[in-house]
Parts: C-alpha cells; sequence; structure tokens
C-alpha cells in the first residue's frame, strides 16, 4: 500500500501549524457566532412585531442571505470595498462580518420562530396569576424560548465551522489553506501526501464539529415537552 | 349582610362587529358559588377572560372589593392576583416542575418566603392527591392530574376568587371526577367561585346560584334546585333537554314496540 503521506505532517511544525489554522477557523466561527446570536435575538424579536416596514425589510434581508452564496459576500466585503470605499479590511475580520450578516439572518429566523411558537395561554395564564410583563417575559416566555432555540442554534453553529473553509478563498490561512501549502511544499517527496493530508483535515472538522452536535440532540431531548 | 365581592355592572364585549355580551349585570357575593351554563358561543369563556382583565371591553364596570379592574391600568396585575383562574387546557408552565409552576408566583410576585410557600404548595398538593408528583414536570401527567395542579397554583395566590373555565372540557371522562372533587371541596370551604361547565350534574351540586346564558344574556338566573327542575323558559328547558337521554331512549323503546 502506498504511504498516505501522514509522515509529512510530523516534519518540522507542519501539524503545530494545521492546528493553528484550525483555530483560526474555529476563532472566526466562535466570534461570528456570538454576535449573530447576540443580533440575532434583536432582529428576531423586531421581526416578531406587525409592522410593514419591518417586515418588508427582514424579508429582502433574509431572502439576500439566502439566495447570495456565502462565496459572493466574502468576496463583496473583502474586496469590493477596497475598491469602492478604500477600506483595507483585515481578511478575518471581513469574515467575521460575512458570517456574523449570515448567522444574524439564520438566527433571527430561528428565534422569531421559537417566540412565535409560544402558545398565546402561556402569557394569559401567567398574567393570570399576577405576572406583569416583564415578569412574564423573564420567566416564562425567554426560558421557553431558549429551550427551543439552543438545539436549532447550535447546529447553525456546525454549519458556520464547516464554511469557515471558505474563507481561504480571500486569503484567510485557515486549516485547509494550512494543508494546501503543505502539500504544496513537499509536492517533490511525498506526491501522494495530498489524500492524507485532506483526510487528517477531514477528522479534524469531524471532531470539532461532532461533539456539538451531540449537544444539540442531548439538549433536544432532555428538553422536548 | 350580602358581602358583595364582585360587580358588574352593564359590561359589554364585542369583537369588531360581533357582541359577545350586551348590557351585563352580575353581583357575586363573598363566599357564593356561581355556576354559569349554556350553549357555546354564549359568552360564558368571554365574560371569565373580561372579569381577569385578558379582554379589552367596550362598556360598562368591573369591580372587585370596588376596585375597577381595567387591564391598562398599571394596578391590573395586583388585582389579578387576588383572581384564581383555571384554563380548560391547563396552561401549566411546561419547563418548571410542578412545584417551580407553583411556588413561582407566590415568590415572584407576591415576595412571600420561599420555605413558606413551599411548604403550602406541599399541603395543598397532598390534598389534591399529587405529593408523588412535587418534581416531575408537566409532560409527565395525565390531564386530570395537570388540572389539578393548575388549581393548587391559583389557590396558593390566596385569591379572593376563582374562575374556573370548562376545567373538565378537555379531560377523559375517567379524570373528570377527580377534578370535580377538587372543587366541590373548594365550595364546601366556603369559597367564592364562578364556575363555567357543561357538567350538569355538578354544577347542581356545586352552585349556590346558577346563570343560564344565552348569545350573551342571562335568560334565567336561580337556585339550582328550580332551575334545573322546572326552568322558566322555554330556552332553558330546550338546553337541559339535550342532556336528558331518556327521550331519546323513549322514543326507541316506542319504535321497538311497534314492531
Amino acid at each position: 500500500m502506498q504511504a498516505l503521506g501522514i509522515d509529512v505532517l510530523l516534519k518540522g511544525n507542519n501539524f503545530i501549524r494545521l492546528i493553528d489554522g484550525l483555530c483560526t477557523a474555529l476563532r472566526i466561527s466562535l466570534v461570528s457566532v456570538i454576535f449573530s446570536i447576540v443580533f440575532g435575538i434583536v432582529f428576531g424579536i423586531v421581526m416578531t412585531y406587525k409592522n410593514t416596514v419591518i417586515s418588508v425589510v427582514s424579508r429582502v434581508y433574509l431572502e439576500i442571505v439566502r439566495i447570495m452564496p456565502q462565496m459572493v459576500l466574502l468576496f463583496i466585503v473583502f474586496f469590493g470595498t477596497t475598491r469602492m470605499f478604500g477600506l483595507n479590511l483585515d481578511a478575518e475580520l471581513a469574515s467575521i462580518i460575512v458570517f456574523t450578516f449570515w448567522g444574524t439572518a439564520e438566527m433571527g429566523d430561528l428565534v422569531r420562530g421559537a417566540v412565535s411558537n409560544i402558545p398565546k395561554h402561556q402569557y394569559e395564564s401567567s398574567y393570570a396569576l399576577g405576572l406583569n410583563k416583564a415578569q412574564t417575559y423573564f420567566y416564562i416566555v425567554i426560558p421557553q424560548t431558549l429551550r427551543r432555540l439552543i438545539p436549532l442554534s447550535i447546529n447553525l453553529v456546525t454549519r458556520m465551522i464547516k464554511t469557515t473553509s471558505l474563507v481561504m478563498m480571500i486569503g484567510v490561512v485557515e486549516a485547509l489553506k494550512v494543508t494546501q501549502q503543505i502539500i504544496e511544499a513537499n509536492r517533490m517527496t511525498a506526491p501522494n501526501a495530498a489524500f492524507g493530508l485532506y483526510l487528517t483535515v477531514f477528522i479534524l472538522y469531524f471532531l470539532a464539529c461532532w461533539p456539538i452536535s451531540l449537544l444539540a440532540s442531548y439538549l433536544e431531548k432532555k428538553w422536548s415537552a | 349582610m350580602a358581602d358583595k365581592l364582585l360587580t358588574i355592572e352593564h359590561l359589554k364585549k364585542s369583537y369588531g362587529d360581533n357582541l359577545i355580551l350586551k348590557d351585563f349585570n352580575l353581583t357575586v357575593n363573598r363566599g357564593e358559588v356561581v355556576v354559569i351554563i349554556g350553549p357555546s358561543g354564549c359568552g360564558k369563556s368571554t365574560l371569565l377572560r373580561c372579569i381577569n382583565g385578558l379582554e379589552e371591553i367596550q362598556g360598562g364596570e368591573i369591580k372587585l372589593y370596588g376596585e375597577k379592574i381595567d387591564r391598562n391600568k398599571k394596578n391590573i396585575a395586583e388585582i389579578r392576583q387576588k383572581i384564581g383562574m383555571v384554563f380548560q387546557s391547563y396552561e401549566l408552565f411546561p419547563h418548571k416542575t410542578v412545584l417551580q409552576n407553583i411556588i413561582l408566583a407566590p415568590i415572584k410576585v407576591q415576595k412571600r418566603s420561599k420555605s413558606d410557600v413551599i411548604k403550602e404548595a406541599e399541603y395543598l398538593l397532598e390534598k389534591v392527591g399529587l405529593s408523588d408528583k412535587r418534581d416531575v414536570y408537566p409532560r409527565q401527567l395525565s390531564g386530570g392530574q395537570k388540572q389539578r395542579v393548575a388549581i393548587v397554583r391559583a389557590l396558593c395566590m390566596h385569591p379572593e376568587i376563582m374562575l374556573f373555565d370548562e376545567v373538565t372540557a378537555a379531560l377523559d371522562p375517567e379524570m373528570v371526577r377527580e377534578v370535580l372533587d377538587t372543587i366541590l371541596e373548594l365550595a364546601k370551604q366556603g369559597r367564592t367561585m364562578i364556575v363555567v361547565t357543561h357538567e350538569m350534574s355538578f354544577a347542581r351540586a356545586v352552585s349556590d346560584r346558577v346563570l343560564f346564558l344565552d348569545k350573551g344574556e342571562i335568560i334565567e338566573e336561580d337556585i339550582p334546585e328550580r332551575i334545573f327542575d322546572n326552568p322558566k323558559t322555554e330556552r332553558a328547558r330546550r338546553f337541559f333537554n339535550t342532556f336528558e337521554y331518556d327521550a331519546v331512549k323513549n322514543h326507541t323503546d316506542t319504535l321497538n314496540r311497534k314492531v
């Protein structure tokens, strides 16, 4: 059997560079996820107001995110803004902006769904017990919304992590980019390294996302009412 | 020495053009159990929801001990504490255990001491036979159990008046009894209650006064013995007849005899 070329990883600090790349990917997704959750909750609650302007604007926003490939968004923000506004955005910052733009839309949609899924009677029985509006939201509506929301938003997190592999297209040195560099550098000595290295990347992504998926399904089971 | 607890004067309630209650008047004295019966859509449930300020009203006044109930006023949450309401669909909070459901409002709204409230909750749970369900979640309970928890939850706020909105309508027949027994027990303790129900024999047993409602108006109002046995109006008589199956049986008997 031909060598998979994994030994290339042990040369120099190749493996550390690869892990470093993975950390960059995880950092981009983590920061974007945090912003997406904060903005998404606000956006989602705003969407539950029945206002024509709000619903038209949010509709357009959601559709843009849904239709536009993330790669196009990345190119617009990274290359487009440089030409148009003379902004010299750091590639990682550009990635975070795009991922937050995307995540806020998806998160907002999830929040809207979760909030409007709370039956009217839950509010009423809370009011009937003498709780005021703020108490009703704090003790009844928000805890139930979060329970519905957390498993769903964890799925969004894993999708974000795997989509970070696109950011190498604007020059962010993340796991996939590092792998390419290692393969290129060792083309002569280990021509078969591609398979082994991409396999390693696959395993690394799997190890990063699988526990998150497990957590999501665990919480879903635990909180299913 | 009638002690007026709740007074409703000229209450008007409509949804758009649909007039549900027109010029509705009712006085409930302390310790009185008023049962409201009537065909569906007659405004019984709407009436209870108005009393609790869950509905906007279009006219008239509802007063609890002389204090006006207005859902847009700041003190509405305070007044609602004095009104216990139990809904047809239980509406326990699914993310809280039985005990947490019961103690939430007394602790957070009335700021009572946690240990006192827990003691009271445990006492009340025992009285309805649910001591062992203290720490389970509502989804693990049967409908009848949920409804008894909902009653305990309302009681724990020490309300002046209890409103029951068709509390057995969503229950399996064999669970109706356990819930009605609980309400009957409360009536014996001298609690003030307004009960909307379709259970005629229960209505007879529990009530001091029965109102028969149709199309948003009180058609007949009397003590249970008279209204059930000798309804004065044709409308009430027809309504009670729908609960009598003897008529149908007699009819089949005559058919059989003919054959």
